[in-house]
């Protein structure tokens, strides 16, 4: 299974969950994984998705998802697991 | 065990907001098996075979940089020597060699490419001596292509001679450039003990101790560094280490994932990752506000060596951990004009060239990206150059120097590049004269490497 995190950040408002997974969902990424957090005063939106039956590849899915968050005044942030893994694992 | 959101929006916040990137990533050629019976002969082979192995570096790079979301500011090449690939004669006329290493790096789109230089650490060659005169007309019509030469080696002392032709060189390369602040200065390095898989410029060369091909990885993350020090203003001398070394462990994780991966898809050898700090003009990535951050007024107040010390020391301890093949200069970069606090410190009056010099005997990697009075007399640059080899040489460490005298420009008056290179204030230099020292000739024998006492 091939994995990202789609990270979106940004001041709190009705529909990020809904806009943002609609993309996803358009595309056959499926969400493992959900969490919310805060991260200096801006609101921390974090998705574990599994890419490896998605209809684009991942640059095309990351300008899809920045379009849809600057039309809701939000940043994204899409990027493959393997980074987090190498960071913060030994 | 799952990556916690903690994890997550720390590598988001050291990419994003504190400007962690690749500084570059540099592919090493070798170009040993380049014949042909003259000068352009050679440069068009040179050409063809720089294009064949590098034409998907970018494409590569860009690849991988957008898989996870993590700039990668420049993409470079090195390569051979071009004074051992040329066998030239002396009065032959290099440029051709340089006019298709510029070439080819267009064609490859790559920013920069190194080794237009030559190794002269005892000896000089005819062929040696041709490429050290075509140096200023190369870097000051040719954009990308950058040179190096190394002039001095613990194992075999300092060749004046070649320090006082550089002088010269670096002289009329000022000159060359005057209506742009001289900045083909910045391009040309001179080296004591110069390290074979560098991917940072102007040093950068593929040493005839590689291999056919290599991909090495340069790492810039000062800003993560100096905002994780301010996090923790009253830390102990022992918590302040450890933090430098956790910082330092995972952005060379990145340096290592990135390296691996571009490694693999091109399929050639992955080399090094260099774990030098490297500095950028951009506000807070930088070497002088990791010191202020420590608790220094300004960068080059007393205090200074040993800040920068424990600082580089960390770095290594770190990073030596989270990459499987650490090379390159591994150092911590004082680069003036690319670091605006240390320009900063300058233009405050705590940092002089002296104080610079004896920084770089802690920290490596030498005088770099300093900005003298352009009437500076060749033979006192060849004195300072002499000193910095001096340096390295004695404690076996790698040392360059890259200066720039600024053509009509007098100390305090600011010379500006642009881009990663910046800006900074001229400094001041020694009125006092070394002209019949630096014109005896010969060698200065290496040192004894025993009785350390």
């Amino acid at each position: 299974m091939e994995r990202a995190v789609v990270t979106v950040i940004g001041k709190d408002r009705v529909g990020i969950v809904a806009n943002i997974s609609a993309i996803l969902a358009a595309h056959n990424v499926n969400i493992l994984d959900i969490s919310q957090t805060i991260m200096q005063d801006l609101f921390a939106m974090l998705m574990l998705v599994d890419i490896s039956n998605s209809d684009v590849d991942l640059s095309q899915l990351r300008k899809e998802l920045e379009a849809k968050a600057q039309e809701l005044g939000l940043q994204v942030i899409v990027q493959h697991e393997d980074i987090f893994r190498y960071m913060h694992r030994i | 065990m799952p990556i916690s959101p903690q994890e997550i929006l720390e590598t988001i916040r050291m990419i994003r907001m504190e400007h962690l990137d690749i500084r570059t990533v540099t592919m090493g050629i070798s170009l040993l098996d380049i014949r042909g019976d003259s000068i352009p002969l050679i440069a068009e082979s040179i050409y063809d075979k720089i294009v064949e192995k590098a034409r998907n570096l970018r494409e590569a790079v860009e690849e991988v940089s957008s898989k996870y979301d993590i700039p990668i500011a420049n993409t470079r090449l090195t390569v051979t020597p071009i004074a051992i690939v040329a066998r030239a004669k002396e009065d032959e006329d290099l440029f051709p060699i340089g006019e298709a290493l510029d070439k080819a790096g267009e064609a490859v789109r790559v920013d920069y490419i190194g080794g237009f230089g030559a190794l002269v650490h005892k000896d000089c060659t005819p062929s040696d001596l041709a490429l050290i005169n075509s140096i200023p007309k190369v870097l000051a019509n040719l954009n990308r292509v950058c040179s190096s030469v190394n002039v001095a080696s613990t194992k075999s002392g300092i060749n004046m001679d070649a320090v006082l032709m550089m002088a010269e060189k670096i002289k009329e390369t000022a000159e060359l450039s005057a209506d742009r602040d001289s900045v083909a200065c910045a391009k040309l390095v001179v080296y004591c003990n110069a390290p074979e898989d560098n991917p940072f410029m102007a040093g950068g060369f593929h040493g005839v101790g590689e291999g056919e091909s290599a991909i090495n990885i340069a790492i810039s993350g000062p800003g993560t560094v100096r905002a994780a020090l301010e996090r923790l203003p009253n830390a102990t001398f022992a918590e302040l280490t450890e933090e430098i070394k956790r910082i330092t462990f995972k952005i060379t994780r990145v340096g290592e994932l990135i390296g691996r991966e571009i490694s693999q898809k091109l399929g050639i050898p992955f080399g090094i990752v260099d774990l030098s700090l490297a500095p950028t003009p951009e506000e807070g990535d930088s070497i002088a506000d990791i010191l202020r951050a420590m608790g220094l007024e300004e960068c080059g107040a007393p205090g200074s060596l040993a800040a920068i010390a424990l600082l580089t020391d960390a770095v290594k301890k770190g990073g030596l951990f989270a990459s499987s093949s650490v090379g390159g200069l591994s150092g911590t970069f004082i680069p003036v004009t690319e670091d605006a606090g240390m320009a900063r410190a300058v233009a405050r009056g705590s940092l002089s060239l002296d104080k610079l010099q004896a920084m770089t005997a802690v920290c490596s990697v030498g005088l770099d990206m300093v900005a003298i009075p352009g009437d500076t007399p060749v033979e006192t640059i060849a004195g300072i150059i002499a000193d910095q080899m001096a340096i390295g040489m004695i404690n076996n460490k790698t040392v360059g120097v890259r200066i720039i005298p600024a053509i009509g420009k007098k100390a305090g008056e600011w010379i500006e590049f642009g881009g990663l290179l910046g800006k900074a204030p001229v400094l001041d230099v020694s009125s006092f004269r070394c002209d019949q020292f630096v014109k005896r000739k010969g060698r200065i024998q290496a040192p004894l490497t025993s009785f350390t006492n």
